[in-house]
């Protein structure tokens, strides 16, 4: 089954990934709090997904089909090495397609098929403090946390008004989980926030340098914050994509030649896929 | 210490696999608050300790985690002895030092007060409930809160008399609280601090 029998199932020894399923169950139980945890060394770097790998081996079982997707596709470097890792440490079985997986790892895109109950969601997180480039100490962020002191993001937000007339954060867009904690929801571009309010499936989120792991079960309020008189509004694209000619996607700008043609390509490869083959099948 | 060691019940068979899919019924029933889910352990039990209650006890707690013994369990030798063996768990009496709090009868629990609530800076730092359960009804008090889409109503048998009212209490403290499992013989449910009483 596995290449590597020197190694535990998923890589990691019993007692870790006991470690790591505590601060789970912590973690769904305060939606949106960031639980410490003692994330391990990892054969790879960090920034490469550590924290993410590191919460998908604490929860992968046998039966699990695991997806592992980059900015939305299955087929970059970080997205196959981390496939190849479990494939190799674990022996379940891998797809590229949405909804057949248990499981998805994905770096900084929520995937655009709609996610069912029973599936989970592992985001890679670099820096899981939303509160962080507005005040670097931790003792400071955590007990602005716990006061539910959140001011300060407001502030950033209307200076953001303030300087370029509308909230110009497009990725890392702060929300608010279940009416109390201000969450990160790691740097997905802000077109897929509002897919994390009440979403049917589990979403945990593992920082592997930053030793923290959250979550937002399912059915819960994610709200993206915002002002009366400028509300949230989600990254609208002018163009349709040039492989699936998808109007509501999120679109990847490639550079085609260097007259500065471009095309927009959806950056979810497997839905790309899928809706080329439906529109193939009705003749569209 | 000198006591003669008896090792009794054996643990997992399959330590890998059962550890992994005792956890994900954990995962998936604080993920589902209130809602009982079949899960049947292939564990042996220990002494008063029932098969499921046992698998979860051997999926959570290790060295790393001061437990908690209710009287029944406490006092019982072949329960010791398999902490001992198995999880290596510090056992305390102190209820407010406990990462992990086992009941052989839910209707001890109360007050819920006693245990480790968790600090505002650090509201994980708190004990997590594990208790048997005769049975689970719908015909309980209604619950609602994140993992909960609209209202749920849940019960448990044998419930403390005051627990209506013990989780107001805890649910009102949110982010601090405990977290509760609740395991029967065929099924568990959780309830995670974070839900909250509507109707009782």
């Amino acid at each position: 089954m596995s290449d590597f029998p020197s190694y535990n199932f998923a890589y990691l020894d019993e007692q870790t990934k006991r470690m790591i399923r505590r601060s789970i169950l912590k973690a769904i139980a305060t939606p949106g709090y960031q639980v410490p945890f003692a994330s391990r060394e990892m054969p790879m770097p960090y920034g490469w997904g550590t924290g993410g790998v590191q919460v998908t081996a604490a929860i992968l079982g046998r039966d699990d089909v695991l997806k592992v997707i980059d900015q939305g596709a299955d087929d970059t470097t970080n997205a196959v090495s981390i496939r190849k890792f479990f494939e190799k440490t674990s022996g379940v079985r891998t797809t590229t397609s949405t909804p057949e997986a248990s499981i998805i790892q994905t770096r900084h895109r929520i995937p655009e098929a709609p996610l069912r109950e029973g599936q989970v969601l592992v985001y890679q997180v670099p820096i899981p403090e939303p509160l962080r480039f507005l005040e670097p100490r931790e003792t400071e962020t955590r007990r602005m946390h716990a006061l539910e002191d959140y001011g300060v993001m407001h502030v950033k937000l209307y200076e953001d008004i303030s300087r370029h007339g509308h909230i110009a954060t497009s990725y890392a867009y702060p929300v608010k989980v279940a009416g109390r904690y201000v969450m990160d929801p790691s740097p997905t571009p802000k077109f897929d926030n509002p897919k994390m309010n009440d979403c049917p499936a589990l979403q945990l989120f593992g920082a592997g340098r930053e030793k923290r792991i959250y979550a937002v079960p399912p059915y819960t309020s994610v709200i993206s914050l915002d002002f009366e008189d400028h509300p949230f509004e989600r990254t609208k694209f002018d163009n349709v994509c040039a492989l699936c000619g998808s109007t509501n996607t999120f679109l990847d700008e490639v550079v085609m030649n260097d007259e500065g043609a471009r095309m927009y390509v959806c950056s979810d490869t497997d839905y790309c896929e899928q809706h080329r083959g439906d529109r193939k099948e009705t003749g569209a | 210490m000198n006591v003669p060691y008896q090792i009794g019940a054996p643990g997992f068979q399959d330590p890998v696999a059962q550890s992994q899919a005792t956890f994900r019924h954990l995962m998936d029933a604080i993920a589902h608050p209130a809602l009982p889910r079949a899960f049947t352990s292939r564990t042996a039990s220990c002494g008063p300790l029932s098969a499921n209650a046992t698998a979860v006890l051997l999926t959570l707690v290790d060295q790393d985690t001061p437990l908690w013994l209710d009287q029944a369990l406490a006092s019982s030798d072949e329960v010791r002895n398999f902490v001992a063996f198995h999880c290596g768990a510090p056992l305390v009496t102190d209820p407010s030092r406990a990462a992990f709090a086992f009941f052989a009868d839910a209707q001890a629990m109360s007050p819920l007060t006693r245990f480790a609530l968790g600090e505002p800076d650090y509201p994980d730092r708190s004990t997590t409930i594990v208790a048997q359960v005769d049975c689970f009804s719908s015909e309980g008090p209604g619950f609602s809160g994140p993992g909960v889409s609209g209202t749920r109503r849940f019960g448990f048998i044998p419930a403390p008399a005051d627990f209506s009212s013990q989780w107001a209490l805890n649910s009102a403290g949110f982010p601090l609280g405990l977290d509760i499992f609740l395991i029967g013989s065929t099924e568990l449910a959780a309830l995670p601090r974070s839900l909250r009483l509507t109707e009782v």
